[in-house]
């Protein structure tokens, strides 16, 4: 029996006249790596920012499973979303540019540090507990970034590294916060396919060896038919299929909203009919 | 490393005309600029009423001047852009000897006073330049790593000073003892100021801020009472070593500071005195800065700097840490503005008008957004140049805005661009750099 960790139910968000999400229900398990497909503007993005606090869903509960039990995310403010275990990555890069590599990593690691270094005074007097804290935080990033081949640049600033490179250290930043779910918004976008072959093999042990389970919108279908687990359809904001990958990849309704109609159905009838006499007539 | 943003480079070189015609507009500027600034001065008259003494001959060569200068530059450049890459020579060297450098700025410091040539007068401009350079380490804090844009940064230095001069006149406290309530005030002023204004950014934050300055400015003139209006407060207890104060004839059952040592009397005791009052005062603020960049909370302003969307995917509360870059940055505001009171002896709203927030946002920004070292630079620059400028006289201001202009275009992103990483993983390669 597989433990669920995030449960979404009958969620809508509603902006203006445009419901970019309309009534979305689909559970999460602990032991899976769960995608959520569909075409441009299905409204996945939506659903992340609404799980991490950055939307408030105009409808809808959603529960997570978190280090301190449950906990319902739709009102939750999106800085406090994190301490509970769930950290997500963005769909365009978000990188402290400026700032190393380790710092970015150190960085994520802020609220243990906060509570390490009494809230900065203990800090300021250099005190063991904060040293200790900070020798630990640097240790946990190691392990991420030589997990990741990233361990030479870590004193790079953010902003010099590679295309490919950012993707992992971003990825890296949000493991850094002790996730139990990791969110990851199109993390093979702008991979080359050996690149995008290592990120499928990382989530893989994510979930078997560190036992974090994955969310993640991809448009990339080798790599979500290869790794996912479950697979969630939006189209126009609304679930057109939720199963595991066999069965999504045969459904009508995801191939219909793939492909779009076949031409027969598209065509309004004169047009048709036009098209047939042409073809009768030559 | 060459991670600087440069302007958009213009690789094609122009042609004669085209040099010719760029100098000649620019030689027209500098012609509308110069003819009222240089070509008519108001001398008295003969019968004491003002008249106007036209020069064209000096507007004439000003503009000629701009002209061959322009046309110079023009060919020398190629069509480069004038501005350098941010990590240019200057920021490899400060960045590679940095801490020797301070460690000579330090001494250098500390034997002014002893230098032979040093005077009253070198003494009170140096104290004024560490002032700023304290002014400038504190709003480092809030622009320079928090990346809040904030324009009315001396009414935390306005705050310092009238707690000072208050408390000092209504209860008789010492400079000690007000010295941590007026940083208590101004951080508290901060977080005033920081609430309304968290979710604004960039622009909006600048002219918010502003605002703020203006009105504590229009309470301290109009709240009579309390503040004496413009008249200000005069008569503010002047410092004392440790209780024993720099008169020369103490009053009754009080041992002056020339008596406890056993030295002839001299003003320039107190002078020598506040100096090194203002210096272990912006020391204080510096180690305290240096500290406070390499615990998670420095972390956290320099990545909402960078970041806030980020940050708070991270799980950083963007508003504590704002406001506590804003309270901490007012707070050394206010201990500033508590020493200018005591230095002075006399304060009124006019010393805290807006060009003195522009003056230390001029100081961080010149300096180098974030740099420490930076911010002592530019302060030297911008307190130095009118006072060596002095002898231009009339032209005084005209020359500083050239220099800072100047200075901009050479390096628009500060003196010190160049950031070094709180923490690293592997030691500093020998080279410094990659």
């Amino acid at each position: 029996m597989k433990t669920p960790i995030l449960e979404v139910e009958h969620l809508t968000m509603r902006f203006g006249g445009l419901v970019a999400v309309d009534d979305l229900s689909f559970t999460a398990f602990k032991e899976d790596v769960t995608a959520i497909i569909g075409p441009n503007g299905a409204g996945k993005t939506t659903v992340f920012n609404c799980l991490t606090g950055f939307y408030r869903p105009t409808t809808g509960q959603l529960t997570f499973h978190g280090h301190f039990g449950p906990v319902l995310l739709e009102r939750m403010d999106g800085f406090r979303v994190p301490r509970h275990g769930l950290a997500r990555t963005f769909q365009n890069i978000r990188l402290f540019g400026g700032m190393s590599v380790l710092e970015n990593l150190i960085v994520a690691q802020h609220n243990e540090l906060m509570r390490a270094s009494g809230y900065t005074l203990l800090g300021l007097f250099g005190a063991g507990v904060y040293r200790r804290a900070e020798a630990e935080a640097v240790e946990r990033a190691r392990f991420w970034l030589e997990r990741l081949g990233l361990v030479d640049r870590a004193d790079w600033p953010a902003a010099s590294l590679p295309y490919g490179d950012q993707r992992k250290l971003e990825i890296a930043r949000a493991l850094c916060t002790g996730p139990r779910l990791l969110c990851l918004d199109e993390p093979a976008a702008g991979l080359n396919p050996r690149e995008t072959a290592e990120l499928g093999e990382l989530l893989l042990e994510l979930r078997d060896r560190h036992g974090i389970a994955v969310l993640l919108i991809e448009h990339d279908m080798s790599l979500v038919m290869r790794i996912a687990d479950h697979i969630v359809v939006l189209d126009y904001g609304r679930k057109i299929a939720d199963g595991p990958p066999e069965r999504i990849k045969r459904d009508p309704l995801v191939i219909k909203a793939y492909l779009g109609e076949t031409e027969e159905e598209e065509l309004p009838p004169e047009v048709a009919a036009d098209l047939a006499a042409a073809e009768g007539g030559s | 490393m060459t991670t600087a943003i440069r302007a958009p480079a213009v690789s094609v070189v122009p042609g004669l005309g085209a040099r010719v015609k760029d100098a000649a507009l620019a030689a027209f500027v500098a012609f509308v600029l110069l003819a009222p600034i240089l070509g008519m001065e108001t001398v008295p008259g003969p019968d004491g009423r003002l008249t106007l003494d036209f020069h064209f001959d000096l507007v004439a060569i000003g503009a000629l001047g701009v002209f061959l200068g322009r046309l110079a530059l023009s060919f020398a450049l190629r069509g480069r852009p004038l501005a350098r890459a941010a990590a240019g020579p200057l920021s490899v060297f400060v960045s590679r000897y940095g801490n020797w450098l301070g460690v000579a700025g330090l001494v250098f410091a500390l034997a002014l006073p002893l230098m032979p040539f040093s005077s009253r007068y070198v003494i009170d401009v140096a104290t004024t330049l560490v002032i700023y350079v304290m002014l400038g380490w504190g709003l480092n804090i809030v622009v320079g790593l928090a990346g809040l844009l904030d324009l009315g940064y001396v009414a935390f230095y306005a705050v310092g000073a009238y707690s000072y001069a208050l408390f000092a006149k209504w209860f008789g406290l010492g400079f000690w003892a007000c010295l941590p309530i007026a940083g208590v005030l101004a951080a508290v002023a901060g977080i005033l100021l920081g609430f309304p204004v968290l979710r604004l950014r960039g622009d909006y934050l600048a002219i918010v801020t502003l605002g703020f300055g203006e009105i504590i400015r229009l309470v301290l003139i109009n709240w009579h009472e309390v503040t004496g209006g413009p008249n200000g407060i005069a008569d503010i207890p002047r410092p004392s070593f440790f209780g024993f104060p720099f008169t020369r004839n103490p009053g009754e059952g009080e041992i002056a500071f020339h008596q406890l040592f056993g030295l002839e009397f001299s003003t320039m005791h107190r002078v020598v005195f506040l100096y090194y009052l203002a210096l272990a005062l912006a020391l204080v603020t510096n180690l305290f800065v240096l500290r406070i960049r390499k615990l998670p909370i420095g972390r956290a302003w320099e990545a909402l700097r960078e970041d806030e969307i980020a940050c708070k995917a991270l799980g950083i509360n963007p508003t504590n840490t704002k406001l506590t870059a804003f309270a901490l940055g007012a707070m050394f505001g206010g201990f500033a503005g508590s020493f200018f009171a005591t230095r002075q002896g006399f304060i009124s709203p006019e010393s805290f008008t807006f060009i003195e927030s522009a003056i230390i946002l001029a100081i961080v920004v010149l300096g180098g957004m974030g740099s420490q070292i930076g911010v002592v630079l530019a302060a030297a620059v911008i307190v130095l140049l009118p006072e060596i400028a002095r002898e231009l006289e009339t032209y005084r201001m005209l020359f500083f805005g050239a220099a800072m202009v100047l200075i901009m275009i050479w390096r628009p992103r500060g003196l010190l661009a160049h950031r070094e990483p709180t923490l690293r993983l592997h030691p500093r390669p020998g080279g410094g750099g990659s």
